[in-house]
Formats: C-alpha cells, structure tokens, sequence
C-alpha cells in the first residue's frame, strides 16, 4: 500500500520544478515517529519549541506555516485525506472557527485539563490555549494621569478627543476585544461605545500594535491599544529608540475591579482526520510542558496558559493583574458581530 | 485578425464546425484557457450562494468606500507609472545624456521590491517616530501637532509606493517599443522639422500605444490586487474588504460578489487595452536598419533628463534598499544562517521554473489567437489572463479547492476499486503552487508576448506559410527570433513576480519549504522589519540578477536585429 503511494507520487515528481520538494510525508500510520503541524504561528515563533519536542521524543516534526484562515480552507478543502495533524492558531476566534466547522478532533488528556485552566480551553476539548496574550492599555508616563481612567469604557469618554490611538477593525485582535465588549455589554451598548472611542481616535487607523506604541512615545496620541507582546519586545530590543519608546509608556491594566483585562489565547487542536493522532496528542502535551511555557515568556514575552511557570523578568515589571474568565470561546462566537458593529460605528 | 487566420478559415468552414474545433491550435489554447481559469471560475461559483446580510450590510456601511478608494489609487498609479515609465523610456532611447548607459538597467531595479516592503521602509523612515520628522523637531524646537507633513500612511502614500515600484512594467514594455521602432521613422520626421519632443509626441508615442498600454494594465492589475500595502497603510480597498468579508465575517459567497466586482474593473481595464489597440496597430516591414541615433541634449536639458531618470531610481530603489541594508548590517549575524542559502535556492527555482512555463504557455497561447483568430480562442486568451488582477489568497483558495476535489475523488476511486489510498497528489506539492503562479502571472508573459507579436508583419506569416511552412515552423523561424525581446521581458517580469509573490506561496507549499519572500513575510508582519530585511534584501539581489542579465540581452537583440522599416497607419482588419 505504501508503496503504490509513494510510487504514485514518485511520478509527480517529473515536473523540473520538482527538483527543490523536499519528502513530503508519506505513510498514515501513528507508529511512523512523525506528526504534520499547519501553524499560524509564525516560524520563528514556534520552530525552537518543535526541535526540542523532536530532541525529546524522536518524533519528527513536519511544519508549513501560513495564515490561519487560509490554513483552515486547505484543512477544509483537504478533507480525510489531509496530511495535517495539528492546527495552531494565534487566537480563540479561528480555533473556534475550526472547530465549527468541523475541522477538530476531541481529545481527552489528563495533562492538558490538569495544566490549562477552564477559560483558556474549548468545553469540548476540541482545542486547547498555549499562551495568553493580553491587550491593556498604554499610557503616557508624562501627559496621562493613571487615575483618569482605569476601563476600556473610557475610551470612549470626550474627555480624551484625539488622544487615542489604534490600529484597524481588520485586526483580529481588535476583533477580538470588540467580541468580549459585546460579552459584557451586547451590541447596542457595545456600537455606542465603539462610536465614542472611534470619535477619540487622534488619527486613522494605521500600522501594527508597535506603531500605536511609538505614536505615543513620539506625542502623537496619549493612549493606545496594543498587545503586551510588542511592548516586551521594544523593551528588549538592541534599538535605542525603540527601548526609549517602550519607556516611555506604562501599561495600564483596564477593568481591574470588575471583569479583568481582556485576553486572548495562542492556542492548538488535532485536527479530526489526523493521520497521527496520538503523536499530535503528545505535542500538545509538550507544548504545556514547564520548558514549552517559559519558552513562550522567554522568546516572545507572552504569558504562560499554565499558573506557577517562572516568571520573566520583562513580564514580572509589568505587575500582577486580574484577567478576564470570560471563556475564550465566546470571542470566536461573537466575531462577525464585532466585525459588522466596527463598520458601523466607522472603526476603519 | 491575422490574414493567414482567415485564409485557413474558409475551407475549415466548408469541412464542418466540429472538425475546426479539433485543430490543434485552438483546441490546445481553449484547453489551457479552460484550466488555467478553473480557480476563477471556482471563486465565481460562490456567487450562487445566498449573500443575504452581508451584502446588504456592505452595501450600507463600506461598499462606497472601497469602490472610491480602488478607483482613486487606479488613477493615481495610472498617472504615476505612465509619468515615469514613458518619460524614462523615451529618454534612454532617443536621448544622450551622462549616464544614460546606466540608467537603462538600473530604472528596473525597483521592480525587485515588493510594494509592502516599500511601504514598510517608508514607514519607518517618514512617519512621526521616524528619523526624518525626529531630525525636524529637534532642528526646529517643533512638537506634535505645531507643524504639517503629509502623511506617508495615507491613500496617496500608496499611490507613490505603488508607482514606484510599478513603474518598471511600463518603462520595459515602452522602452522595448521605442527600440524595435525605426530609426527611418524618427529621421523622417525629424527631416520634415519636428523637434525631438514633437517627434516623441506625435510619432515615437502613438507607435508605442500598445506597448504602453499593455505595460500600463499590468501595473493597473497588479494595483488591484495588492494587498499589504493598503492593508498596512489603512486604504479601505476591494482587497482589504474581500478578506475581511471572508475571513472576518466568514461569508464566502459575499466575498465572492466582491471579487466578482473587483474583475468587472479588470474587464474594463482589458476592454480599454483592446481599444487602444484596435485603434491603430504597426507592423516593421523588415529586420535591418541603421543604428539609433540618440539625440545628444545640451546645457541644463542634459541634466533635467539626468534628473528625471534618477528620482525614481533613487526613491524607488536605492533610499529603499540603503534603509534595508542598514536594517541587514545591525541583523545579519542572527538572521543568515544556514537555512538561508536553502530559501535563496528555493525562491529562485520556483521563479526560474515559472517563468519558463508562463511563456511557454503564452507563446502557444499568442500564436494560436494569431493563427486563428476566433471569437472563442481570442475570449480563451483573455479568459487565461483573469488571474492577474484577484488577490493571491484568493487564487490560492481557488486552486486548492478543485485540486483537492481531484486528489479526493482520484482516492475515493482507488479506494473503491483497489482498496489503495492515494492520498493527495496534488494538494500541498509544488505542482499546486506553480499552477497558482501559471494562474496569476499569465496575464504577464501573455500581454508582453502578444505585443510583441503584434509587431511582426500579417504578410510574412502568409510569405512562409505559401512556402510551405507548418504553423510550427513560422513560429520557430519567423516569430521567435523576431519577438526574442519581448520573451526575455515576459520571462524577467514574471521571475521578479513570482520571486515576491507571496499570500500563494504561503499557503499552497509542502512541508518544510520556506522562501524568501515567506521568511520576510513571516518577519516583516510580526513587526519585525530589522529582522526581515536580509531576506528582503535577499529577493533584491537575486531579482536584480536576472535583471541584469535581461537588460543586457534586450540590449544585444537590439543591436543584432535591427528593424529597418515600419509601415505606420491603421492596421485594416482582415485584409
């Protein structure tokens, strides 16, 4: 049987073009020590952690990354024959996307529920989170007093006119946030915010989450809206600006007396047609290991699913704080609202 | 169209339809046209379904935004390239002037940019936090908001970006018909008074009509369907609102309709293109002439053609490239590892063996339309160049779809009848993605090889073929070596292309296989432009080889086959 296939495929390979493929993964069998990842992770960002899982268990690892929503039509398109055994996601809302419709596999692993609290993965067990990523407040250490404000519902008080800065409605994290709004308030009340917050924009949306940060730092808006991560990154940059810009902002932990920051997940599932399930299964299983965590910390500043993994120096200086429980799952639910609701307020 | 096409159609039409239709020729152009437009016509059939909401939704909030914005950046761009392109073209060809010899190649270098790199440097180098606007403050004693300067992040900062790295199509394309024109022509007009400039405006130009269009549409297309830079610079465009409605709001069929709209624009671009061209077409009458004779500028004329040649070279290559190479010196010792040789090999196979198969396929495709020009092989042709204008991820959604469905039902088959799984053979390998490139960068080899043809005589097909030629024959005797330039710049833009391309590339490859394009993607997007810069870097370099090579051979086809003669007037339909 393999060999018809790999024979198949080996008259595919004519094509001169061909000469650069690199073995494609062939056999279907869990006993074959592979597993196939299809990652939204950038590579950078997840290939470390994938040769230390294949130095522990001799399992090989096989990884094309891409975006996630791409990632989901070439899972969806290739059906029962994909070759994929893990999809990873950099947030809640494509996991639950994957998973209603129907790309995902349940998995049941004492592990994984024992080390990932219940808001950071599915009901079901179809996906799990791996990291979090929290998006608070940055303010200005000179122009913002940190008392005038402590939710996100004052952005959209007049008092801050042209003083906030943002990026696009097309970024899924701001989706996201938009999504936990309408958790808490619905979508009337959630329209009216984004009306207010969009009217204190002190530009249109542009650039990525570290151009809001500088944008502050350089006194073109008081506060912005940006991921920690991006943050931790400017403050250990070699740049000199950008550490003096990461400096010069102070994160401001929103809603700390009521339901929490809001926070995302970077997170993974195996994938229901899986060609390696119990070798997928072992790779999550790894990804939450104390080692798989603090690598999250440690290269890209994020912070650990899992409580009591070491902290980072970068992450300890930002401070404790009380994160939202809202389970991640409904920011998938409620993203196409979000979305509807940016255009109408006239969040570009 | 071509006289030979119709002589062969009438006894075709006296021994039956059906019998025509198999020829060869036509049945191999319809059949390419057909595959190559399968991931079209997939993304269309999403327009069946139900839109609903959405639509209605779009139309009410944010439909007016993008139609206004893609028409406002087509015009802008449409001015930019044409300014640049034409005036550059012209000056390197009929004028002398101090370093003209090294503006000819170097004008193309900005063609090896990806626009969203472009964007990103300018970014950084422009914006507030930036060092040209720090440099202004504290000169001056300014702070935010006592002072203007325009904002590079904004519709016209894309239109500049995009100019300047589009420009290129139109300068290569114009360039090479201002060189296959006739000396004889512009002596003549020269003779009878005209200044250099009259001579450009009222015989060099028109000449070049279908050049410059052709150049022109590819640069409009490409417009159409950028994506990072608009995304990055906030412009609300068909694009950004086709993967937002997709992805955002997870409605295919929606998505779909924008699509749809967005290719009626490029039917209007391909429309105009047609009409420019049936308006006035010229064939050279022979292959010898005299060597071109630039026409020397004197005084300050000299150092405006200076000017005008260098301002794009240095905004739309070398300030860029300086910013990326100073990006790659504070980066290199972490980024160029021993991967890096592996995506550098990559990038460039992927791209040599696209580029081969383009014109390969462009050239049967031109030819076939010349030998038989029929409604239904000329609307394959142009059916086959659709994929140009629709974004990559969407091409990429519509070549896997129905390659997966083969791959699934090919398996099923086996599955049934042999109780072998063949798995997927298609999907995920490097036959889907170079389909995709095939499906996207047609439109390229295929405008620049039919311009060139367009150039050879109707009566030399007709000479060859009453001598007995096959079609065959006349293609390889005749029309190769005639159009040789013109497939050197289909192969070169289409190398440069798919070297960049990037949304296709991410998606559609196999395991463990990264280029370059996707390493300064995957960097540049995870705001990590220092970092990214080799690779970006590394796509310069290696685009610029080609390039060189490219410039050096158009330059040679020049001198060795000159065109001596050209008849100039309206091309008569079917003499």
């Amino acid at each position: 049987m393999r060999g018809t296939r790999n024979l198949l495929r080996h008259l595919l390979l004519v094509l001169p073009v061909l000469v650069a493929t690199p073995g494609a993964p062939a056999a279907a069998t869990d006993s074959d020590p592979q597993v196939n990842v299809y990652s939204a992770r950038k590579e950078a960002l997840i290939k470390p952690l994938l040769n230390r899982f294949t130095e522990q268990s001799g399992i090989r690892v096989n990884l094309v990354t891409g975006k996630a929503d791409a990632l989901l039509k070439r899972l969806e398109s290739e059906g029962t024959n994909t070759p994929a055994d893990v999809l990873i996601t950099v947030d809640a809302g494509r996991l639950h996307r994957a998973k209603t419709a129907g790309l995902l596999t349940p998995v049941s692993s004492a592990v994984l529920e024992q080390m990932i609290p219940p808001p950071y993965r599915d009901p079901d067990g179809l996906w799990f989170g791996l990291s979090l990523r929290l998006r608070p407040l940055m303010i200005s250490r000179d122009r913002v007093d940190p008392a005038a404000l402590s939710r996100y519902e004052d952005l959209a008080d007049p008092a801050w006119r042209n003083k906030i800065c943002v990026r696009s409605s097309d970024n899924i994290y701001n989706q996201s946030l938009v999504a936990s709004m309408i958790a808490a308030h619905g979508e009337a009340g959630t329209e009216k915010w984004a009306r207010g917050l969009v009217a204190n924009f002190a530009r249109p949306p542009r650039g990525g989450d570290r151009d809001q940060i500088k944008a502050v730092a350089a006194g073109e808006c008081d506060i912005a809206l940006a991921n920690t991560y991006y943050l931790g990154r400017m403050e250990n940059s070699k740049k000199q600006e950008e550490r003096m810009a990461a400096a010069s902002v102070f994160i401001l932990w929103p809603n700390q007396q009521g339901r929490g920051a809001h926070v995302n997940v970077s997170g993974a599932g195996v994938v229901r047609y899986a060609p390696h399930p119990g070798n997928a299964v072992k790779l999550l299983e790894f990804l939450v290991s104390d080692e798989a965590q603090r690598f999250y910390a440690d290269s890209n500043y994020e912070y650990p699913v899992r409580s009591g993994v070491k902290a980072n120096d970068t992450l300890r200086a930002w401070g404790e704080f009380k994160a939202e429980s809202l389970n991640v799952s409904v920011l998938g639910e409620n993203n196409a609202a979000a979305v509807m609701l940016m255009d109408r307020a006239g969040w570009k | 169209m071509s006289t030979a096409g119709t002589i062969a159609l009438a006894p075709a039409c006296a021994s039956g339809f059906g019998w025509r239709l198999l020829r060869a020729w036509p049945a191999t152009v319809v059949s390419i046209a057909l595959i190559l437009a399968l991931p079209v016509f997939t993304i269309f059939s999403f327009v069946f379904y139900p839109a609903g909401d959405v639509w209605h939704h779009l139309v009410a909030t944010v439909l007016t935004d993008y139609v206004l914005n893609s028409l406002l950046l087509m015009t802008g761009v449409a001015a930019g390239t044409l300014l640049i392109g034409v005036s550059t073209a012209w000056l390197t060809t009929h004028c002398e002037f101090p370093g003209r010899g090294f503006f000819v190649w170097t004008l193309l270098l900005p063609l090896s940019i990806p626009a969203y790199i472009i964007a990103y440097t300018y970014t950084g180098i422009l914006d507030f936090a930036g060092p040209v606007q720090t440099a202004l403050r504290s000169w001056f004693h300014w702070s935010a908001g006592e002072y203007w300067f325009p904002d590079v992040r904004s519709i016209w900062g894309a239109v500049a970006m995009l100019s300047l790295v589009l420009y290129p199509y139109v300068y290569l394309l114009a360039r090479s018909a201002f060189l296959e024109q006739s000396v004889a022509i512009s002596d003549a007009s020269r003779l009878l008074g005209a200044s250099p400039l009259t001579s450009f405006r009222r015989v060099a130009l028109p000449m070049a009509r279908p050049a410059i269009i052709a150049g022109l549409s590819l640069a409009l297309m490409e417009t159409l369907a950028d994506y990072g830079t608009v995304q990055y610079f906030g412009v609300s465009t068909f694009t950004t609102g086709i993967f937002r409605t997709w992805f955002g709001l997870g409605d295919s069929s929606a998505a779909a309709q924008l699509s749809a709209l967005l290719l009626s624009f490029v039917f209007i671009l391909m429309v105009l293109e047609r009409w420019s061209r049936h308006r006035a077409q010229f064939y050279h009458v022979g292959s010898r002439s005299q060597p071109l004779r630039p026409y020397a500028l004197r005084g300050w004329r000299r150092w405006l053609a200076v000017a005008v040649c260098l301002v794009p070279l240095l905004l739309g290559f070398l300030l860029p490239a300086a910013q990326l190479a100073w990006w790659t010196q504070e980066t290199a010792a972490e980024m160029l590892d021993r991967q890096f040789m592996q995506l550098m090999l990559n990038s460039f196979s992927l791209a040599a063996a696209a580029a081969f198969l383009a014109v390969l396929l462009a050239v049967v495709i031109a030819y076939g339309k010349r030998l038989h020009p029929t409604r239904i092989v000329a609307a394959s042709a142009r059916v086959a160049g659709m994929g140009y204008a629709i974004p990559g991820t969407v091409i990429a959604v519509g070549v896997m779809l129905p390659l997966a469905w083969l791959d699934n039902s090919i398996d099923a088959w086996f599955r049934q009848y042999f109780s072998v799984s063949t798995g997927l053979w298609l999907s995920g390998t490097l036959f889907a993605l170079m389909f995709a490139y095939l499906v996207r960068f047609l439109a390229v080899s295929l405008q620049t090889v039919e311009s060139g043809l367009t150039k050879v005589r109707p009566s030399m097909d007709d000479a060859a073929r009453s001598l007995g030629y096959s079609p065959a024959q006349v293609l390889r005797l005749i029309h190769l070596p005639i159009v040789r330039g013109s497939l050197l710049t289909a192969s070169l833009i289409v190398f440069v292309d798919v070297l960049k391309e990037l949304p296709a590339t991410l998606i559609l490859r196999p395991f463990n296989f990264n280029t370059l394009a996707v390493r300064t993607y995957e960097l540049a997007s995870d705001e990590r432009l220092a970092d990214s810069s080799s690779a970006a870097l590394a796509i310069v370099l290696v685009g610029l080889l080609p390039v060189i090579l490219l410039s050096r051979s158009i330059a040679h086809t020049r001198a060795t086959d000159r065109p001596v003669a050209v008849t100039p007037g309206p091309r008569s339909a079917e003499t």
